[in-house]
C-alpha cells in the first residue's frame, strides 16, 4: 500500500532513527544486585524499611498505593514491622469513610494506604498534567530490553528484576542540563533513561536527603542518592510481589521434588520396558 | 482395532453395569489394552501433556473465577486480590497465566511431530482436522483469556484483534459490534469475554475427545509411519504408555513449575500491569508469544490487492495461515508418511520450522525497516511451503525404502 500515509510514515521512520533510539529502547540499564534475584532469593528486612522511610517520606507525597493494605507491612517476608508499629504508622493517616460522622477516621491495620490526591484530576493539577503512577505494582509493570541474544539467558537464569534495575536507573538518571539539540519543555525534567527523555517528576531524591533510622548495634548506611533508590526500588519491587521469598522456597521444595520424582519415574518406566525392543 | 475385548466382569455388580453401561470394558479396553505401536519416540507423549495441561487449566481456571469480578472497575484489582490475599492465590494464578504458554509450548511440539511424521495423513485426516479445530478454540480461549487482567496489553489486544473483524465486508462493523458488545472495548467485552473464556474450555475437552476417538479408530502413527501388521508390532498402552507419558508429564512440569514459581511473568509483558487506560496507546502492542507467528502474517500484508484493501488481504492471510493447515491433508500427497524417509521433504520441514520461528520473532518487532520486508517473505514462504513446496515434493521426491514392519525395524536399530 504505496499510499502517502505509508510514505510519510517511512520518513518519520528515518527522520526519527535517533528520537526513537532516544526514547529509551536502545538504552542500556546496569542490572544490580539484588537479594531477592535468583532461586534463593529473599527481601533483606532492614532494606525494605529504609525503602519504605524513602517512600513515606518522599514517593508518598506525590504516588499511592492502592493495594497496599497497612497490615502486610507487618507480614513475614517483607519490612516486618511489628503490629504495634503499624498501628501506630496507620493511626497518623485519614482515611476516607462514609459510614462514619465527617466521612473521615485515623486509619487501622486493615485500611488500604491512602492516596495523596482526591482525585486523578486533583494529581494531575498538582503535577503540571503529568499523573504520578501508582506505585503498587510498578515495579512489575516497568522493565528493561535486553539486546539479542541476551534476553534468552534470561528465560534461563528466572530474570525477574527489570523492573527495579529500571526504576533504579531512572532515579539516577537525571541530567541537569539536557544536550544542546534536545528540545525540553517547561516545566519537565531532562532524564536518559525515561522515555522521550522528558519527565514530568523533578529529581526526587538527592544525596543526604533522608536521615535514616539506624538500628541499635546496626551499621550505618549512606546516606546517597544511589543507596535511597536502590532501597526505594526493592522496597517497590516487595510492594508489588509481596509473596516473593515463600513462593521462591515452594519453588525450590516442588522443583528438587520432581527432579527426583523424574529421577525414579524413569527407573520406573524402564523396568518396565526392559526386555522389550523398541 | 479394539473390537476384541479381552474383558471379562469379575463381580455380580461389573456384570449387572457391564449390560447396562459399559463403562469399565470401554475404559479397558482404550486405557488399558489398546494396542499401541512399540516404537513410539517421546515426542508422542505430548498428547498426554496436552491433556494434563488442559486439566490444569481448567481446574486453575475454575478457582480463579471464584475470586475474579469481571468488571472494568474491578477486574485488574481482583486479579491483584487474588496474588495478594486469597490462600495459595499466587500460585494459582501464575499456573493458570504460565499454564496458558506452557500448554501453547506442548501443543506447538505436538502439531510440528505429526506435521515431520505425517500424522495428517489417511486414514488420519479427521484426527489432524478436530486436531488443528482444537488449536483454533484454544486461539480463541488464550485471546480472550488474556483480556481479563484488564492491563494495557489486555485491552490493547481486544481492541487490535475484534478491529480485525471490522475489515470483513458488509457484516464487519455489526460483527465488530456484536463482539465488542458497543462501540469500543468496554465492560460489555470483559463480560462476554469472561463467560466465553469459561465455556470454551469444555468446548476444546469435547474436541480433545472426539480427537482421541479419531485416534482410536486407526491407532496411532509411529516414527517409521509403516502400518501396524500384527500384534508383534505393539503394545498394551497400559503399562507401557502410560508409564512413559507419565514419565513425559513429569519432565514437562519441570520447566512450567520452574516459570511459575521462579519468573511467572517473564512471558508476559510488563505494560499489562498498568490498568487498561483506552487514552493512552501502548508505544508497542505486543500480542503473547504464541500468536506473534499469526500476528506477523497478520501485519505483513500492508498493500491493497486489486479491489482488496490491505487491512481485509491482512486478516485474510491470518485466516488463510490456519485454513490451510486444515487442507495439509491432501497438500501433501506423498504415500510415504514418515519424513525419516523422506529425503526432500525432511530439508522443506526444517525450513519450514526456522521460518516459523522466524514469523514468531518478527511478530515482536516494531512494523518497521527491515523487519517489514522480512515479514513479508517469511509469509509469503510459510504459504509457499504448503501450496508449492509440498505438492511438488510429493511428485518428484523418491522415498528411502520403508522398512516392511514396525518390529522389523525396531529390531534392526537394536542389533545395529
Amino acid at each position: 500500500m504505496f499510499n502517502t500515509k505509508n510514505i510519510l510514515a517511512a520518513l518519520a521512520i528515518l527522520a526519527g532513527v535517533s528520537v526513537t533510539q532516544a526514547a529509551g529502547e536502545v538504552v542500556h540499564v546496569e542490572k544490580q544486585n539484588w537479594s531477592f534475584a535468583g532461586i534463593f532469593g529473599t527481601y533483606d528486612q532492614n532494606q525494605l524499611q529504609r525503602g519504605f522511610q524513602v517512600f513515606r517520606e518522599v514517593c508518598s507525597s506525590c504516588h499511592g498505593a492502592r493495594l497496599i493494605a497497612f497490615r502486610t507491612l507487618a507480614k513475614e517476608g517483607g519490612p516486618s514491622f511489628s503490629e504495634a508499629q503499624i498501628k501506630a504508622l496507620a493511626a497518623e493517616y485519614e482515611v476516607n469513610d462514609f459510614a462514619v460522622e465527617g466521612g473521615s477516621r485515623p486509619a487501622v491495620a486493615a485500611d488500604m494506604w491512602p492516596s495523596p490526591f482526591p482525585s486523578e484530576q486533583d494529581a494531575r493539577d498538582a503535577n503540571g498534567g503529568a499523573l504520578p503512577p501508582d506505585f503498587s505494582v510498578l515495579a512489575k509493570a516497568r522493565g528493561v530490553h535486553d539486546a539479542f541474544p541476551f534476553w534468552m539467558f534470561n528465560y534461563f537464569t528466572g530474570y525477574s528484576e527489570g523492573g527495579p534495575d529500571y526504576i533504579y536507573a531512572l532515579l539516577n538518571g537525571y541530567e541537569e542540563e539536557a544536550p544542546v539539540h534536545f528540545d525540553l519543555p517547561e516545566g519537565k525534567y531532562y532524564n536518559h533513561v525515561f522515555p522521550g527523555n522528558a519527565i514530568g517528576m523533578a529529581p526526587p531524591l538527592s544525596d543526604g536527603q533522608i536521615t535514616y533510622i539506624v538500628a541499635e548495634g546496626e551499621d550505618a548506611v549512606p546516606e546517597t542518592l544511589e543507596q535511597y533508590s536502590t532501597d526505594v526500588a526493592a522496597y517497590m519491587m516487595w510492594m508489588a510481589e509481596p509473596h516473593l521469598a515463600s513462593r521462591k522456597q515452594t519453588g525450590f521444595v516442588v522443583l528438587l521434588f520432581l527432579v527426583l520424582f523424574a529421577g525414579l519415574m524413569y527407573g520406573t518406566k524402564r523396568k518396565i520396558w526392559a526386555g522389550i525392543e523398541h | 482395532m479394539s473390537e476384541h475385548s479381552t474383558y471379562t466382569p469379575g463381580s455380580g455388580l461389573e456384570k449387572w453395569l457391564d449390560e447396562r453401561l459399559p463403562i469399565i470394558r470401554f475404559s479397558k479396553e482404550h486405557l488399558m489394552d489398546f494396542p499401541t505401536p512399540k516404537n513410539l519416540n517421546y515426542w508422542w507423549t505430548f498428547g498426554a501433556i496436552l491433556v494434563m495441561c488442559l486439566g490444569i487449566q481448567i481446574v486453575t481456571g475454575v478457582i480463579l473465577a471464584m475470586h475474579y469480578t469481571p468488571n472494568i472497575g474491578m477486574a485488574f484489582d481482583s486479579v491483584e486480590h487474588i496474588r495478594r490475599d486469597v490462600n495459595g492465590g499466587r500460585m494459582i494464578q501464575s499456573f493458570h497465566a504460565v499454564g496458558a504458554s506452557m500448554f501453547f509450548a506442548a501443543v506447538y511440539i505436538h502439531i510440528f511431530r505429526g506435521m515431520y511424521f505425517g500424522s495428517y495423513k489417511a486414514p488420519r485426516e479427521i484426527l489432524w482436522i478436530l486436531g488443528v479445530l482444537i488449536f483454533v478454540l484454544m486461539m480463541a480461549t488464550a485471546f480472550m483469556g488474556y483480556v481479563l487482567p484488564w492491563g494495557q496489553m489486555s485491552g490493547w489486544a481486544a481492541t487490535v484483534i475484534t478491529n480485525i473483524f471490522a475489515a470483513i465486508p458488509v457484516i464487519g462493523t455489526p460483527l465488530l459490534e456484536l463482539l465488542r458488545g458497543g462501540f469500543s472495548v468496554g465492560n460489555p467485552t470483559l463480560n462476554r469475554f469472561f463467560s466465553l473464556h469459561y465455556l470454551l474450555p469444555f468446548v476444546i475437552a469435547a474436541v480433545v475427545a472426539l480427537h482421541i476417538w479419531a485416534l482410536h479408530v486407526p491407532g496411532n502413527n509411529n516414527p517409521i509411519g509403516v502400518d501396524v501388521k500384527d500384534s508383534r508390532d505393539t503394545l498394551p498402552f497400559h503399562p507401557y504408555y502410560t508409564m512413559k507419558d507419565a514419565f513425559g508429564m513429569v519432565l514437562f512440569l519441570i520447566p512450567f513449575v520452574w516459570f511459575a514459581f521462579f519468573a511467572p511473568d517473564i512471558l508476559g509483558h510488563p505494560d499489562n500491569y498498568i490498568q487498561f487506560d483506552s487514552q493512552v496507546t501502548p508505544a508497542h502492542i505486543v500480542p503473547e508469544w504464541y500468536f506473534l507467528p499469526f500476528y506477523a502474517i497478520l501485519r505483513a500484508i500492508d498493500f491493497n490487492l486489486l479491489f482488496i484493501n490491505s487491512k481485509l488481504l491482512g486478516v485474510m492471510f491470518f485466516i488463510g495461515s490456519i485454513v490451510i493447515l486444515f487442507l495439509l491433508p491432501w497438500l501433501d500427497t506423498a504415500k510415504v508418511r514418515s519424513g525419516s524417509f523422506r529425503p526432500m521433504f525432511k530439508w522443506f520441514y526444517w525450513l519450514f520450522v526456522i521460518n516459523f520461528i522466524g514469523l514468531t520473532y518478527l511478530g515482536a518487532q516494531p512494523a518497521e525497516g527491515i523487519y517489514v520486508l522480512l515479514s513479508k517473505v517469511c509469509t509469503a514462504y510459510y504459504f509457499i511451503h504448503f501450496v508449492v513446496i509440498l505438492p511438488v515434493v510429493s511428485c518428484i521426491e523418491k522415498p528411502r525404502p520403508l522398512p516392511t514392519s514396525i518390529s522389523e525395524s525396531v529390531l534392526a536399530k537394536s542389533h545395529a
